[in-house]
């Protein structure tokens, strides 16, 4: 089976390899996966006050495909507001990187990586928002 | 650098000195080799037994004892349920490995459905099974004990003149599949004990589509139902006409192993050890699979911590390996010879299998050792694993989202 070119580009050149902060109340990671399946991706986005991503970064272990799908999703969140990247769907992945059948699973991870970081800055910002909350009724 | 070749266990390049033997086979000695009444067929013949006796004298057996098939495929089948199926009233029960080739386990579980009992044995986490585990799995109703002689992913050999002795100690038939072993390391039927054993002609730079099977004939004389029904070609045992040309290839191919096997093993050693010295001086979290005491010279496996096997490959495309992990299979497992080591499916996912072979350079393998090494580094670079690990976190504590 041969890569197309786009992945083997993704996988060469991965953009927004990296970590950031997971302490930081505006990052949100998602880490889905597990090691015996043979793909784990850490997907992290940083958001501004207005909700919309302005940084992400992933590391994957997993294989090619995998390392593509994740650095494609990093591209595609960067910019969007988190309702937006909502929007992002496994199946714009498998069209862009041309992933074969046995691969969409790896488009799957990147989806539920994604879901996984908006789902986890949501909560931390609610986690923010509501001590502020309490105080105006206190 | 051109292409890298280091997956020798999976198939070889036909040696030219075998091409050359078997050329005129296709063309003007193109007979059949049962045609009894004129030349075509007598030289033809003449091909074939000779090819016999060059794989014969590879294991000390005599070339009566050969039967040809189309591969191990076929050897491994037709000595399992052929002694199955010869024996069935004398007994039901057969003792094999659970890291055998799938061209021995589906055999052996085809006859679990027809009503025999196999025991699989579990390798150490080297991949060898001892004496003593086979002597204790065998019962009065056991017929046929079948082990390879040294494994595919990982290069282990078995004690197997220890469990040919048992064998026949036990009045037991001991079958061999010798697929990576055959004209690699020195193999005797006698001194072995072996009645039956399986070989390839192209994982030996012989051609694809052929092989052999060796059947005792002396001591005890091996019987077995055939698979193949037809003409009666060899011996009964293997029906349909002969591929003379394959044949004499395969012989070829024997020959010109044996003759260099002395040297070309040390040399392949050399090189076997020359990488993983390399691998081992460059990279932290790298184990060696296997068992270094009992192995085959050309066979390296190992797993790469906190990376996986195909990104490996594909980081390193244009060296030629196999990897422990599965990814492209709908099952996502990784290889059941990994797990029956008792590796986790982790560890397994970050293997690769390096088979060199005759034709491997010096040159070529410190390449590999600088494209496994730069890959590995790019790789961890970018995995959250390698990151986890380096902040001290247990990754068999951590609860992952599995999909």
């Amino acid at each position: 089976m041969a890569y197309s070119d786009k992945i083997v580009d993704h996988f060469q050149h991965p953009r927004n390899v990296g970590s950031m902060d997971t302490n930081l109340k505006s990052v949100g990671t998602g880490i889905v996966g597990a090691p015996e399946c043979g793909d784990v991706m850490k997907l992290q986005i940083k958001v501004d006050d207005e909700d919309r991503i302005v940084d992400a970064k992933f590391k994957t272990f997993g294989c090619g495909s995998a390392i593509a799908s994740s650095s494609l999703a990093t591209e595609w969140v960067k910019g969007r507001t988190l309702d937006e990247a909502l929007q992002l769907k496994n199946t714009d992945i498998v069209t862009e990187l041309a992933l074969p059948p046995v691969k969409i699973h790896c488009s799957v991870l990147a989806e539920d990586a994604v879901r996984a970081a908006i789902a986890d800055v949501k909560k931390k910002k609610e986690q923010v928002d509501a001590p502020a909350n309490a105080a105006v009724v206190g | 650098m051109r292409s890298v070749y280091l997956d020798t266990n999976a198939t070889t390049p036909v040696d030219p000195r075998v091409l050359e033997a078997m050329l005129p086979y296709f063309r003007e000695n193109f007979g059949n080799a049962a045609s009894r009444n004129h030349r075509f067929g007598w030289v033809a013949e003449e091909g074939v037994d000779k090819a016999r006796e060059q794989v014969a004298k590879v294991i000390n057996a005599n070339s009566k004892e050969i039967i040809w098939t189309s591969g191990s495929t076929e050897g491994n089948n037709t000595a399992i349920l052929g002694v199955a199926h010869m024996y069935a009233e004398k007994g039901k029960h057969i003792i094999t490995c659970k890291i055998e080739h799938k061209a021995v386990i589906d055999p052996c579980k085809f006859l679990e459905t027809e009503g025999y009992e196999v025991t699989w044995l579990d390798p150490d986490d080297k991949g060898r099974v001892s004496v003593e585990q086979v002597r204790e799995a065998m019962r009065d109703d056991t017929i046929l004990v079948s082990l390879m002689f040294a494994n595919n992913e990982i290069g282990t050999i078995h004690p197997i003149a220890e469990i040919g002795a048992l064998c026949k100690q036990r009045d037991v038939i001991f079958h061999t599949d010798a697929t990576q072993a055959f004209g690699k390391v020195p193999i005797d039927v006698e001194a072995m004990g072996i009645d039956l054993l399986s070989m390839s002609a192209h994982k030996i730079y012989g051609p694809k589509g052929v092989g052999a099977l060796y059947v005792r004939r002396k001591k005890p004389r091996v019987r077995l139902q055939p698979i193949i029904h037809g003409g009666g070609h060899e011996r009964g045992m293997r029906s349909g006409t002969l591929n003379v040309p394959g044949i004499v290839g395969c012989g070829a191919a024997a020959a010109v192993a044996m003759k260099d096997m002395p040297t070309e093993s040390v040399k392949i050693a050399g090189l076997r050890d020359r990488l993983w010295a390399g691998l081992s001086e460059h990279l932290t979290d790298i184990h060696r699979n296997g068992d270094p005491q009992h192995s085959l010279p050309n066979t390296l496996n190992v797993s790469f911590l906190y990376v996986e096997g195909e990104s490996l490959m594909m980081g390193f495309g244009d060296i030629a390996v196999s990897s422990g992990s599965a990814c492209t299979s709908a099952s996502l497992e990784p290889s059941y010879v990994l797990k029956g080591l008792g590796m986790g499916d982790d560890i397994a996912h970050s293997s690769i299998r390096f088979s060199l072979g005759r034709f491997t350079t010096k040159e070529e393998i410190d390449y590999t050792i600088e494209q496994v090494v730069k890959t590995v580094n790019h790789l961890r670079e970018m995995s959250p694993l390698y990151e986890m690990a380096q902040q001290g976190i247990d990754l068999s504590k951590v609860e992952w989202q599995r999909h």
